[in-house]
């Protein structure tokens, strides 16, 4: 048994004469939180569809638990145990916190044909898994509308974890939240992989991805540039690995020049 | 394996059980969409009880009747209001009525077929429309708006030409004697508990004519199939996985996709779900008046949609609920045969229709922004 729980080996894909990716490799061993980061065209959504079964690689390999698996459908994915939470979150506003749990997923109850949803235990087992986040869902009946944008977060990620997700793939959790609800988000985060859980967190905000993770993949145009543990790098220096080096350099110049102009 | 953790709202949790108190039971009814039409019904009801109390209107007979229109709308109603949750539209409810009626009629009185043969063709025929609406719509993401006001031209046009292409006229009569003894028509034809209404009139608890028998000899065929659907949409909507995915659909296509529910198939039933409604109002009525009619039916569709909305389904799906639709149905029937029993001239009734629902939508809109707002 290797000490990762899934490998994604030089993986590449291609859409005509665009390359997507290029040999982006990651590791991830259980309770890990690897931070993928990148700035916008990176390559980030690709990878995650790629991750979660909608696209099938070109190239490369990916390994679970030492096996190797070919996804066929995003249900494979989900099958094996990886679970993706997209950025929209799918999550119905005007649904309650319950009907959303377990969209699509219902347990049910009674004879067959006449199968009814099993909404006290499905309430139940709603409330329960929001108050081990530590949001106390007043009434699982309650429209997920009522709810902030980081409570919906933790909500999709614990219904993720619920359904048996061992590989978390977030994109972007904290990017449309505040700083105090983003620190929620990220403070689940660290729990879940705490539990045994390895996560992959998508994120172009090093700010948010520095404190939590253990290593970080940075992917510059479709190509990683490494993954380094979080001892060996800095935050300044993700930074600006990310945006290509020396990009922000450049603009601080050209700020210092307009300023100058400016002052004339 | 119940570990608070120690986040942001740890402080509120002693006050867990306060923090129960504060939603008030008002605020729980205001979170029910059917809230709206339930106050409607109920002012509905204390208006002609005032105005026309004394007329006959709230006798056996008179109720009956106005229990019987909006029975018929509400059959539809809710099968547009369940269509609706699952956020689309049908517009070819009308025109499907009159098709359902000539389907049952030719083969009936022209081509000799026994009657129930008839009435089973029909629904295969509705499942069949149904189905196409359905499979348009998913298939290429037209809205089902424009997809089915084609089919409200294509059915109605179809219904015209083929009725007289065959018959030589508009009208189909003469079902009315091959209702006895047909297996199947006396679902949709049969008055129920006329011993309760024979007992009552030989009581003298109700009116009688002149000859002894009671005005009122039962519940009329349409009110049972109403209470019916009523129930087991509501069991659908409340009770089922079925039903969850209907609000998933409506309420976000790409999301519930994403979860695993089949959105395609969904709303192809939901679209044979309002063809076979349709059906059972032809049934229901052709069967009564003895004769299918080409334009039996027309403008059903916006009556049903008006109902649903006034019901407090939202245009834009994932909200509503089939008791909604069935007290919206209630209000615009009730209302419409009420207005006779008033000196209102009944012009004024769809003044009325449109006033309601114009206030309804708005109700509508200011109670999603409150099921919804972010705290």
């Amino acid at each position: 048994m290797s000490e990762y729980l899934v490998q994604f080996n030089n993986i590449s894909k291609f859409f005509g004469k665009v390359i997507a990716l290029k040999d982006v490799t990651m590791k991830l061993k259980k309770g890990e939180i690897m931070c993928l980061l990148g700035d916008n065209g990176a390559g980030k959504s690709t990878l995650i569809k790629t991750l979660a079964g909608v696209h099938k690689p070109d190239e490369g390999e990916i390994i679970f638990e030492d096996k190797k698996i070919i996804f066929d459908s995003p249900r494979d994915a989900l099958d094996i145990g990886i679970g993706t939470v997209y950025q929209d979150l799918a999550l119905v506003s005007l649904m309650s916190v319950t009907r959303n749990f377990f969209m699509g997923r219902e347990p049910q109850k009674g004879l067959p044909l006449l199968k009814t949803f099993d909404i006290e235990k499905a309430d139940k087992i709603a409330a329960e898994r929001m108050g081990q986040i530590g949001i106390d869902v007043r009434d699982p009946s309650q429209a997920v509308g009522t709810m902030s944008g980081g409570e919906r977060q933790c909500l999709a990620i614990s219904r993720a974890i619920y359904f048996g997700a061992k590989v978390l793939v977030l994109d972007e959790p904290t990017s449309a939240l505040g700083v105090h609800q983003a620190s929620m988000v990220l403070k689940y985060i660290v729990k879940a992989a705490s539990q045994g859980l390895a996560v992959i967190l998508i994120t172009h905000n090093v700010h948010h991805a520095y404190p939590v993770g253990n290593s970080f993949t940075v992917l510059n145009r479709g190509k990683s540039m490494g993954t380094f543990q979080k001892k060996d790098i800095s935050r300044e220096k993700l930074l600006s690995m990310m945006a290509g080096g020396g990009e922000l350099d450049k603009l601080e110049v050209e700020l210092k020049e307009m300023d100058r102009i400016a002052n004339h | 394996m119940f570990i608070k953790s120690q986040t942001i709202k740890s402080k509120k949790e002693t006050g867990k059980d306060e923090r129960l108190k504060k939603i008030s039971p008002l605020r729980v009814l205001l979170n029910r969409p059917e809230l709206g039409a339930l106050g409607g019904a109920i002012l509905v009801f204390i208006f002609f009880g005032i105005v026309a109390g004394d007329t006959g209107m709230f006798s056996a007979y008179g109720t009956l009747n106005f229990l019987d229109v909006s029975a018929n709308l509400g059959i539809i109603a809710i099968a547009a209001a369940m269509l609706m949750i699952g956020g689309e539209f049908d517009l070819s409810i009308g025109s499907m009525i009159g098709f359902a009626g000539i389907c049952i009629a030719i083969p009936a009185i022209y081509w000799g077929w026994p009657l129930w043969m008839a009435i089973i063709f029909a629904f295969a025929m509705a499942v069949l429309i149904g189905y196409f609406n359905g499979i348009m719509v998913v298939k290429s993401g037209l809205p089902s708006f424009i997809v089915t006001l084609a089919m409200l031209f294509i059915l109605r046009g179809a219904t015209l030409a083929i009725t007289r292409l065959i018959t030589g006229r508009t009208q189909v009569p003469g079902l009315r004697v091959l209702i006895e003894d047909d297996p199947i028509a006396w679902i949709f034809a049969t008055d129920t508990f006329q011993w309760l209404f024979t007992w009552l009139g030989s009581m003298k608890l109700i009116e009688l004519r002149t000859d002894g028998t009671p005005l009122a000899t039962g519940i009329p065929p349409s009110v049972i199939w109403f209470i019916a659907l009523t129930l087991f949409a509501t069991w659908i909507l409340m009770k089922t996985r079925y039903g969850n995915w209907i609000f998933a659909a409506g309420g976000d296509k790409v999301g519930a996709t994403n979860v695993g529910v089949p959105v395609g198939r969904v709303k192809i039933s939901l679209f044979i779900g309002t063809a076979v409604a349709s059906t059972i109002f032809a049934c229901i009525q052709v069967l009564d008046a003895g004769s299918a009619d080409t334009m039996r039916g027309t403008l059903k569709e916006l009556e049903a949609i008006a109902a649903a909305v006034v019901g407090g389904c939202l245009l834009t799906g994932g909200y509503g609920s089939a008791i909604g639709a069935a007290l919206g149905a209630i209000i615009f029937g009730t209302v419409s045969m009420g207005i006779f029993y008033t000196d209102v001239d009944t012009d004024w009734f769809k003044v009325f229709l449109g006033a309601m629902m114009l206030i309804a939508v708005v109700f509508n809109n200011y109670i999603r922004k409150k099921v919804t707002e972010t705290k």
